[in-house]
């Protein structure tokens, strides 16, 4: 069939919306719960002796529950750092900072946004976010029991 | 039960670029096939079983789209399954059509596939899906920046600077020149590369693939399919893959079982790709290496897990220029996924560039004196990675 299109260029535009209600879960939410009164829970299995962060129902290296809920320091490590200088759909308005840390206490490094940092000059605040550097835990005034109630600072 | 040898008789692609207009996905992904099956000089009704190379549809927005494309690629009637590893699905469909050959339960095996990663407007919104609701999703995680994390990591590691990143750039899009189906290529310099508008620290925008459009197929046979229609077969002589968790933040501390800044999973695939392949001394052994890296970080700590250099060495070698065009090592003769980058085929582009390669079909990208090639492809959370080497001779 040998078609002679014109609007070559032509589209049909098209969009979805899709609503979902997520289970959370005995580990999520005991995790969620701790952060409305300000403490960060790890999970850890004596199996292997290895503490997680975010908490996990199961330690993958031992293949064993883990059996154990340990406290996170409110301080820790960055482990890898970026700037997001760059604008995504549905993603925050950039500059922001965001940093893979390790609490103390706890063997593995989770993500979320560095925040109270200077990053008029992007080269320079990375500077600061190097591996290696000791940053600190701050929680929202009123911590609601979702991740976002915290962040790190430097 | 040792496995049966397979052979790469054909390979098709089509032009890659932003957005193919004159066509629907399924008229796409027919190019691809078409072009295989006549580069292996075989008809439809020679391919016993199908295998669909495709990540997540979102960008293309049809969902499940194999579902739309089985009478475009002649899957009718033919046992016909999708492979989806994220960036890794190539690698992974690959591994899949090797397997069904391998296990002498079919022939001739199709391996397609197509994306239009830029149908949709944002592709690093859809990229953020992939993370959980519960504890990562609301920090911007997307593949731009889960790898910019891992490449300051490398950098503080090792002292690699972003002008070494850059001169991967130049040397890619170079590369690319040469390559009929490339989406960007040209000559550029590092000053282009760093003065690129800001992405995400380290990445500059030319730092980062575009995000491209077409379509990707190989045909797969047995040792005596190859020798009825094919005088200079690739065998795939070894194929290696792993996978890891999604919490990257896993791969961090003493007790960490792999290394986030080194790809260090690609390693155990190239190892195991290699002892089966009988590659005992890449640097001597292999001359082509087509490489997943749709960021200018992803090369050098890939050539160092698959041997090539030790822990940290890659970026001065790459200065020197030891993975140019006709060097011991020429890595991404095609510009690799730098230029071109279809999520669901990239990495099957990877195979048929450096299965191409191997049967000396490779046009103005072919490289001399071409007797082993391996490919890769990472893809998720920086979690699945494929290697696959590739041979002029069989085992």
């Amino acid at each position: 069939m040998a078609t002679e299109k014109t609007q070559a260029s032509d589209v049909i535009s098209g969009e979805w919306n899709v609503r979902y209600n997520y289970s959370v879960g005995k580990v999520a939410g005991t995790f969620f719960d701790a952060l409305k009164e300000r403490k960060i829970l790890a999970t850890k299995s004596s199996k292997s002796g290895i503490s997680y962060l975010p908490p996990r129902a199961y330690c993958e290296r031992s293949f064993e529950p883990c059996d154990e809920w340990v406290e996170a320091g409110h301080e820790g490590v960055i482990e890898a750092a970026t700037i997001v200088s760059a604008a995504f759909e549905h993603l925050p308005p950039p500059p922001y900072a965001i940093a893979y840390v390790r609490l103390d206490g706890i063997d593995t490094a989770m993500i979320n946004f560095v925040r109270n940092l200077d990053m008029s000059d992007v080269g320079a605040a990375m500077e600061k976010l190097k591996p290696g550097t000791r940053v600190r835990v701050e929680f929202i005034d009123d911590p609601k029991g979702e991740v976002t109630d915290f962040h790190y600072v430097l | 039960m040792s496995p049966q040898q397979v052979a790469v008789i054909g390979t098709g692609q089509t032009v890659f670029k932003k957005h193919h207009d004159d066509k629907t996905y399924v008229e796409l992904v027919q190019d691809a096939t078409l072009a295989a099956l006549a580069d292996a000089k075989m008809t439809p009704d020679e391919i016993d079983a199908v295998v669909f190379s495709m990540a997540p549809t979102e960008f293309a927005g049809i969902h499940d789209i194999e579902k739309w494309s089985v009478d475009s690629i002649f899957g009718a009637g033919k046992p016909l399954m999708r492979v989806h590893t994220g960036g890794a699905t190539g690698g992974s469909a690959l591994h899949a059509g090797y397997t069904h050959v391998a296990s002498g339960l079919f022939r001739n095996v199709l391996v397609v596939g197509a994306d239009r990663v830029a149908e949709t407007p944002d592709a690093q919104h859809i990229l953020n899906l992939i993370w959980d609701r519960f504890y990562e999703f609301d920090f911007a995680l997307n593949t731009v920046t889960m790898t910019a994390l891992s490449t300051q990591r490398q950098m503080a590691r090792y002292g690699t600077t972003e002008e070494q990143f850059a001169r991967v750039v130049v040397r890619a899009r170079a590369n690319a020149l040469k390559n009929p189906y490339a989406h960007l290529k040209g000559k550029i310099t590092v000053e282009d590369v760093m003065n690129s508008p800001a992405v995400a620290w380290p990445y500059k925008l030319f730092d980062c693939c575009p995000r491209s459009s077409g379509g990707a197929a190989m045909v797969l046979t047995t040792l005596d399919g190859a020798r009825e229609k094919c005088a200079s077969p690739a065998f795939i002589n070894g194929v290696g893959a792993t996978t890891s968790t999604v919490f990257q933040g896993d791969k961090t501390g003493p007790k960490a079982d792999v290394e986030y800044a080194d790809l260090a999973e690609l390693e155990i695939a190239g190892k195991e790709a290699y002892a089966q392949a009988g590659i005992t001394d890449p640097k001597k052994q292999i001359q082509v290496a087509e490489l997943y890296d749709p960021f200018s970080s992803m090369q050098f700590p890939q050539l160092e897990s698959l041997g090539f250099c030790e822990r940290g060495e890659a970026p001065a070698l790459s200065d020197a220029g030891a993975f140019d065009l006709g060097s011991d090592l020429t890595v991404s003769p095609s510009g690799g996924s730098l230029c071109t980058n279809p999520i669901g085929v990239t990495g099957l582009v990877r195979a048929i560039e450096a299965a191409n390669q191997v049967m000396q079909r490779a046009g103005d990208m072919q490289v001399s004196g071409v007797r082993n090639a391996v490919a890769t492809a990472i893809g998720g959370s920086a979690q699945f990675y494929t290697a696959s080497v590739f041979g002029a001779d069989h085992l």
